[in-house]
């Protein structure tokens, strides 16, 4: 797997109109890539959740959106949401349907998860969380996931 | 020399140019376009505007505050200023523009003081000369920013407008009302949709809505609670939801992410709820076939 420079972008999250920007441009990548609509879709609405979570329970913090390819020819979109927030206590629990602190649906985290084809959550409570989210262009291939 | 300050007489120079040629000044002045273009029902109007602009510089010079945009003398002008730049902002220019008509005031004053200049202390009318160029500097700055907080508030107000006609709600049939929604359903949009909604509901006395999300770009868990805090409101006012406008792609992601709309009901376009909504009323559209 290959990452390609040109096409790696950060961008902030931290207000309303930041997440409307992440939605657009993450949108706009796909297309470009060649994603069919339900892929672009399932990437969009993750990228949606992810950095809600990023502003709400993080306090705030950036995405990183990375272009890579795998040895079958694929293209993979990866986001990486970081934040210097409190930190996750218990991921398990996080990751539960239903599950959510803030009197949310408790679906967000949970539900990125089944949209994407790799998904990794990385936090320190009091240090700040990391959610890495990748989605290839199609189907997987050789037992991939 | 009378007055040892660096500016000398200078301020009242300015001042008493500003005062005593008024009328003068305010004939040229009226012929600019700034004010020209502006006082268009007369041109005594535009001689008036002139006047007023020309006590409060006067005001200003006299204090000798002339690079101070906060200066008080400038207060009793602002609102004809933010009038007279919307105004010009509405003609189609630019703040550039409207600061570089602003800038041509600057001649008229400058031309009596040079007149002057033949008959009085040289140096004292240069000075008010610099003196007058600065305070016409702080005049624009005042316009400018005039001009842009007027912007912001047009952009504001524009944007409260864009958002309640973004959400209007249509009366289909008898006691049956619909909301096509379009854009991204944040928190205050839903909120506008979810008033607008209930009052079309106690005014049309509708036993039915439907919500068509054909214009919604993307449905996220908070879309998703914000769509079924609606249902459930409009439920206790009397009304039964429809969401319609559910795209393929949309519906896939929504089941994917784990969102249970529950006991909404959901349709795939606004047509097939409409005739959903029909059905239940036990009403046919003229020239639809009732469904068995
Ligand atoms: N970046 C983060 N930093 C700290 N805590 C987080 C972060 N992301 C998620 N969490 C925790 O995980 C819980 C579950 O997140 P999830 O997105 O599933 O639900 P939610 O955000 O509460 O509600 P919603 O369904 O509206 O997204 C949150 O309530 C929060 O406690
Ligand atoms: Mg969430």
């Amino acid at each position: 797997m290959s990452t390609d420079e040109r096409t790696s972008f950060r961008l902030p999250v931290r207000n309303d109109a930041d997440l409307m920007t992440v939605r657009q441009r993450v949108r706009g990548l796909s297309q470009e890539q060649g994603f069919g609509l339900v892929q672009q879709t399932k990437l969009v609405t993750a990228a949606s959740e992810l950095a809600r979570n990023t502003l709400i329970h993080g306090g705030g913090g950036s995405v990183t959106v990375e272009l890579s390819t795998d040895g079958d020819g694929r293209t993979g979109i990866t986001l990486v949401f970081s934040d210097e927030g409190p930190g996750i206590p218990d991921i398990a629990l996080a990751l539960r349907d239903g599950y959510s602190t803030a009197g949310g649906l408790g679906m967000g985290l949970s539900g990125s998860k089944r949209l994407v084809d790799d998904f990794e959550v990385e936090t320190t409570p009091g240090e700040g969380t990391a959610v890495t989210a990748t989605l290839w262009s199609g189907p997987p291939l050789n037992g991939r996931r | 020399m009378t007055d040892d300050s660096p500016t000398g007489n200078a301020p009242r120079t300015v001042a008493r140019v500003l005062r005593d040629r008024s009328e003068q000044i305010a004939q040229r002045w009226a012929d600019l376009p700034l004010f020209q273009a502006v006082f268009t029902v007369t041109r005594d109007e535009a001689v008036e505007a002139c006047h007023s602009v020309l006590e409060s510089l006067a005001q200003v010079a006299e204090t000798g505050r002339v690079d101070d945009i906060e200066a008080p003398g400038f207060g009793t002008i602002r609102q004809q200023l933010a009038a007279m730049s919307a105004s010009r902002s509405r003609s189609g220019l630019s703040v550039g523009q409207i600061d570089r008509e602003v800038g041509a005031l600057g001649a008229a004053p400058v031309e009596i003081l040079e007149r002057e200049a033949e008959d009085a202390d040289g140096r004292d009318v240069l000075l008010a000369r610099l003196l007058w160029t600065e305070l016409l500097s702080t005049f624009r700055v005042v316009v400018i920013e005039t001009t842009l907080q007027e912007n912001r508030e047009i952009v504001d107000r524009q944007r409260q407008q864009l958002m309640e006609m973004g959400t209007p709600v249509i009366k289909l049939w008898d006691r049956l009302v619909a909301v096509p929604l379009i854009g991204m359903l944040d928190s205050a949009r839903s909120q506008v949709v979810m008033e607008n909604l209930l009052e079309a509901i106690v005014e049309h006395n509708a036993n039915m809505a439907i919500l068509d999300i054909t214009g919604v770009p993307t449905v996220d868990s908070l879309v998703a609670q914000h769509l079924m805090k609606t249902v459930a409101s409009a439920r206790l006012m009397g009304a039964d939801c429809v969401i319609s406008g559910i795209r393929p792609a949309i519906a896939q992601t929504i089941v994917q992410l784990g969102l249970d709309l529950g006991p909404v009901t959901t349709r795939a376009t606004l047509a097939d709820a409409l005739e959903l909504a029909l059905e239940r009323q036990n009403t046919n559209v003229q020239g639809l076939p009732p469904r068995a």
